[in-house]
């Protein structure tokens, strides 16, 4: 087990090394001096020469990347340009409030999605199979930023049960959560009901039933705890919509996370800063495929000793 | 039963259809079927409710939603088609490279595509966009590239298991070369996934333009784009509720009668699919 994780941790240092190297690259490709267009075109020529240097602009992409890279290597991930802060501090201040939502909402969506599907392939076909099967069409192709406006217009606005944005209570997390949740209930109810519904006509299921195992043992011992491995994998996906989702729910509820860093600091220019909140997203993303990696062989134990 | 007959019989993928067919004529005919000019503003009407003269009320500038809502299914179908087939021939090419090349080449480009792949959905999208500057046309690259990596896998996975097989042997032996072998004996074994997942992409990249353009990152004022029309409407949420919720709804049938078509299509291509993807 321990060199299962191991060798997945080496694995995942050169693609987190390719994230940096494509987010350089695309910053590098801009058209234009770099350094202007962050400063904008009045500045002095004392701070462009200063900027200039700082970035290292001078120096070829590839010193520049390895330059970047020792000294992330080190924590250092250099100082962002609009706030003049360190960026290991911007995005520490930021990022709590982003695991506090995607984590929310993945728990949300998880449960919803689950007793949803279990409940759908328990009873195919039946009306609440249709309307749930209905839902998450719907679900997925709701634009998430247009479904959190229409829940502040009838939350906020017209029952005034909910706070419009912000953060800091319980209460202003609700809306934002429930938000980002829904395009992932709607992909874990569709796959959990595929699934179960696959197990359910496997041998061993007929066996349990056979020997008078109860319904509710068959579902929970037999075929969830099989079912669970697809439903894992797309949770780990799912992780990914949710950071991306992150991004627009955050901007919507003016969230104070990682997201709208993002965004701000593509606004304002401020590639420095962007490269670290891509670094994170992208970190965060390949640590939770690494644990639902892991998970399998907890589910499965045929899984983990191959490793 | 044929596939276009499975089809048929799928009646919310029907629906679908009709949905899509419905946007296409509605972009085709938008300079007849809007009752005014989608830039025409009347500040003295701005954030009119909707009623007899403005169906869907009117946005912050007076200028029609409803006119603005059919222009803009133009800027949705436009930038949807142009990233499907970005993703669709940048993927063919590289995929098709990867597979038959393989070795170290195959190996190289399988990395890179799993590091494009450890990209969280969208933000890849946006470091282009930050990078390239905002605009529909870098919008629809953006949207595309986003695309590329999957067909890629897709068209490699289809490759690697045809190279194999003793058919495509045999047309090597008797002397095909790397196109034609592609055009006769490989394209048409990868084209029933490809024409699913573009269908079930056009929703994904309407979405992203969406998503890109209510950021302020895609497509720019005063072009009528759903997602830019949600933005503006954000800003009078409170006020005129309408004028944000609106052009979402576009968006919503937009996207769900794609997505619909993409279920019918795989279940009707391969009914051993059902309910995979």
């Amino acid at each position: 087990m321990l060199t299962f994780v191991a060798r997945r941790l080496v694995l995942a240092v050169p693609v987190l090394l390719g994230v940096v190297f494509v987010v350089m690259l695309t910053v590098d490709l801009l058209p234009g001096d770099a350094v202007t267009l962050m400063l904008g075109e009045h500045a002095t020529k004392d701070a462009v020469a200063k900027l200039r240097d700082h970035l290292g602009l001078d120096k070829p992409f590839l010193v520049r990347y390895l330059d970047y890279v020792g000294r992330v290597a080190r924590g250092d991930l250099g100082r962002s340009i609009q706030q003049n802060r360190p960026v290991a501090a911007e995005l520490a201040d930021a990022w709590p409030a982003t695991l506090e939502l995607t984590i929310a909402a993945l728990v949300l969506a998880a449960v919803a999605g689950i007793l949803a599907g279990v409940a759908s392939a328990v009873w195919p076909n039946s009306v609440f199979d249709a309307l749930a099967r209905l839902g998450s069409l719907f679900g997925l192709s709701m634009p998430i930023f247009w479904t959190g406006l229409v829940l502040i217009v009838v939350f906020s606005l017209w029952l005034n049960w909910l706070p419009v944005g912000g953060a800091g209570s319980l209460t202003h997390l609700i809306l934002p959560a429930v938000t980002l949740a829904l395009p992932s209930v709607a992909m874990i109810s569709r796959m959990t009901r595929a699934a179960v519904l696959d197990v359910l006509r496997e041998d061993y299921v007929r066996t349990a039933r056979a020997k008078g195992v109860g319904e509710i043992w068959v579902l929970g011992r037999h075929a969830l705890r099989n079912a669970f491995i697809p439903i894992l994998t797309l949770l780990g996906l799912q992780s990914g919509q949710l950071m991306g989702g992150a991004v627009l729910t955050e901007t919507v509820f003016a969230w104070p996370g990682l997201g709208r860093l993002m965004v701000k600091a593509i606004f304002a220019r401020d590639y420095i800063l962007l490269q670290g909140a891509v670094l994170v997203f992208a970190l965060a993303f390949v640590v939770i495929n690494l644990l639902v990696d892991l998970s399998y062989g907890l589910l499965d134990p045929r899984i983990g000793r191959q490793g | 039963m044929t596939a276009w007959r499975r089809f048929l019989r799928n009646r919310l993928a029907v629906v679908g259809l009709a949905l899509i067919v419905l946007l296409v004529l509605s972009a085709a005919l938008a300079p007849w079927l809007a009752p005014y000019d989608p830039t025409r503003q009347s500040l003295i009407e701005k954030r009119a409710k909707p009623g007899a003269k403005y169906w869907l009320g009117a946005d912050e500038f007076g200028r029609d939603i409803l006119s603005r809502v059919i222009y803009g299914s133009r800027v949705a179908l436009l930038v949807g088609v142009l990233s499907v087939l970005i993703a669709l021939v940048g993927g063919l090419l590289l995929g098709t490279v990867s597979g038959f090349a393989g070795g170290w080449l195959d190996t190289v480009m399988m990395r890179a595509i799993e590091i494009l792949l450890a990209f969280p959905y969208l933000l890849l999208a946006l470091a282009i966009v930050a990078a390239m500057g905002t605009g529909a046309l870098n919008t629809t690259i953006a949207v595309g590239v986003w695309g590329i990596p999957t067909v890629t896998r897709m068209v490699r996975g289809s490759v690697l298991a045809l190279r194999e097989t003793e058919y495509v042997g045999a047309a090597r032996a008797l002397g095909a070369a790397a196109p034609a072998l592609l055009r006769r004996h490989i394209l048409p074994n990868v084209v029933p996934g490809l024409v699913v997942y573009a269908t079930l992409f056009m929703a994904n990249a309407i979405l992203l333009e969406a998503a890109l353009s209510f950021l302020g990152l895609g497509v720019q004022p005063p072009t009528a784009s759903w997602g830019l029309m949600v933005s503006t409407g954000r800003d009078v949420l409170l006020v005129a509720p309408h004028v944000a919720t609106v052009p979402g709804v576009a968006i919503m049938v937009a996207v769900l009668a794609f997505n619909l078509v993409g279920d019918g299509l795989r279940d009707a291509l391969d009914p051993r699919m059902r309910g995979s993807i």
